[in-house]
């Protein structure tokens, strides 16, 4: 067994860390699995996770094109909240956050969870009355919730500038306690390893280049590895989701945009908890490893890139050093950027299509990353069980055709 | 980064436009029989594509006019810039070998494809 625990580090740090052993085995593919899953991210992951340790689906495999976690899993900064304003939204970025909570625990992996709490700015009257009327929502769906004034966020995060001769003064903010960030590159190796050894194979280098169907049912997928027949597929691709759904025909109300976030040098602790702001149109945090991390909003045009443009970043910056000044003379390292499938209200897709046996998870835009354990878990439900549990229901993609939207663009913040 | 040519005003840095998505989506002729699937179809369901797209751009700091472009996804080159009421001229691509696949445009987005042999570590 690969455990891992501190005798183990002991003995291993004595016999010169010979004795690791890969955490996951590198699968090839087999001729047929009960259920395939295309995406190796943090919710194709948990997805394959979930599938076998609660539905007893073991006989699975995740297709992934590059390498798991290279995707958006690797590019994003890792913002976990769950005050969303309504109730279906609530629901299931709440049971993420409780799944998030054991996680650590649950996979023997530190997903370096940290609960440093998450305030989101109001600049003006609208905005602040907006975000208590969020304050109370959160509350009566059992959400961490709270309202600081200005002189409290000052309190809460001393270097944050709350000046009332700003341009835009910060007048106050919502505060989730029990938000934070963790670990990226963990969850997903956590998933990884804990799935693989209940059985599920993990395909990297394999991309999925087709599906095949019969009498409007999937059969099987065309991958750079040959044909492997099953009968249940996901789509668990974000970016990728519509270039995955067009193989069968399906159509989705997606957009793929870049996104994309930048890192200073580190730095010694300055930021104690997440920051993020609406208005002014930028968020930061800082890594365990000192560096700042900050991102905003898409680029506003349909790309594949993985690359953004220079124009967003001027701009999120000079955002950033109006809310924090010390930020001016700091230097910027990397800049990098993901591909987001974002959906018209702002809320994510989990969902049959009229395909039989092709199932999509995706739409989750810029904000998916909270969300991967809750998505995971409900997506697997999903997939063993042919219909959607009460987390799922609000987001199939009958909503798009009955009008019932969940309409988060508020709550889905400067972007995460 | 783009550049785009304005057919109005000529070459302008991409800040100076605002995107207005997938161009030729025809808004349908009012029906009483409309059914809402249909009206869903109009509304949210694109098909953004990885590769040739056709689409709206504004030129919001300029002239303030609409006009369409074509441009490849995978890449962002600039295929052909046309005015609203015209056809898309045809155009040639380099397009993706495989539908996901990624096309050599730096390193951005090594870690989600496949390494040919000689590429990479
Ligand atoms: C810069 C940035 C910052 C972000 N910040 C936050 C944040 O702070 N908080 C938050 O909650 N969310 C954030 N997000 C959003 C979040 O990253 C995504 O919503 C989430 O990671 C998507 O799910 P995933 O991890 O499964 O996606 P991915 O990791 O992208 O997984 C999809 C996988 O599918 C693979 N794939 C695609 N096509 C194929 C194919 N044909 N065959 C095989 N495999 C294929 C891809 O290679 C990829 O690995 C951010 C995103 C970005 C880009
Ligand atoms: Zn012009």
């Amino acid at each position: 067994m690969h455990g891992y625990n501190v005798l183990r580090l002991v003995r291993e740090g004595l016999t010169g860390h010979k004795g690791w052993q890969p955490a996951w085995r590198k699968a090839e593919p087999k001729s047929s699995y009960d259920a395939v899953i295309i995406g190796g991210g943090g919710h194709g992951m948990a997805t394959a996770y979930y599938l076998a340790k609660i539905h007893g689906m073991t006989n699975i495999a995740v297709i992934e094109k590059g390498w798991i976690g290279g995707g958006n899993a690797g590019r994003n900064t890792t913002i976990i909240r769950s005050n969303y304003l309504y109730d279906a939204s609530a629901a299931i970025y709440n049971h993420a956050l409780t799944l998030w909570k054991g996680l650590s625990r649950e996979l023997n992996y530190n997903i370096m969870m940290s609960h440093r709490g998450v305030l989101n700015l109001a600049h003006d009257e609208g905005e602040a009355r907006q975000l208590k009327r969020r304050v109370e929502a959160n509350r009566l769906n059992g959400v961490e919730a709270e309202w600081l004034e200005a002189k409290e966020v000052k309190a809460f995060c001393p270097p944050i500038s709350v000046a009332a001769d700003a341009r835009y003064p910060v007048i106050g903010a919502t505060l989730q306690r029990d938000g934070g960030t963790n670990r990226h590159d963990a969850v997903v190796w956590g998933y990884a390893r804990a799935a693989s050894e209940m059985g599920v194979d993990i395909i990297e280098q394999c991309e999925v280049t087709g599906i095949a169907t019969e009498k409007g049912a999937v059969t099987g997928i065309e991958t750079t590895k040959g044909h492997i027949a099953t009968p249940k597929i996901a789509s668990v691709t974000a970016g990728h989701t519509s270039v995955i759904a067009n193989m069968v025909g399906v159509r989705l109300p997606i957009e793929s945009h870049p996104l994309q976030a930048l890192v200073s040098e580190p730095l010694k602790p300055v930021m104690p908890c997440v920051v993020m702001s609406n208005a002014v149109h930028v968020y930061m945090s800082q890594s365990s490893k000192g560096e700042l991390v900050i991102g905003a909003g898409i680029d506003p045009y349909l790309s594949y890139t993985q690359r953004g443009s220079l124009d967003i970043i001027e701009h999120q910056m000079a955002a950033l050093i109006e809310l924090f000044p010390f930020v001016s003379r700091l230097r910027m390292m990397r800049q990098w950027g993901g591909i987001v499938d974002v959906c018209p209200d702002a809320s994510p897709i989990i969902s049959a299509t009229e395909v039989k046996g092709f199932y999509v998870n995706g739409g989750w835009g810029t904000g998916g990353w909270k969300a991967t354990p809750g998505s995971g878990h409900a997506m697997a439900d999903l997939l063993a069980n042919d219909r959607p549990n009460a987390i799922a229901a609000p987001f199939t993609l009958e909503r798009f055709v009955t009008g019932d939207l969940v309409a988060e663009h508020g709550a889905a913040a400067v972007a995460h | 980064m783009f550049v785009i040519t304005c057919p109005y005003c000529g070459e302008r840095d991409l800040s100076e436009f605002a995107y207005g998505g997938e161009a030729h989506i025809a808004r349908p002729e009012w029906r009483e029989d409309m059914s809402d699937a249909e009206w869903a179809e109009f509304l949210f369901m694109r098909t953004n594509p990885k590769g040739i797209l056709a689409e709206r751009w504004m030129h919001a700091a300029g002239c303030r006019r609409f006009f369409n472009m074509l441009r490849n996804t995978a890449t962002d080159d600039i295929l052909a810039v046309y005015r609203i009421g015209e056809t898309p001229p045809k155009v040639e691509a380099r397009l993706p070998a495989t539908p996901s696949g990624e096309a050599p445009i730096g390193s951005g987005n090594d870690a989600v494809k496949i390494i040919q042999p000689g590429e990479g570590a």
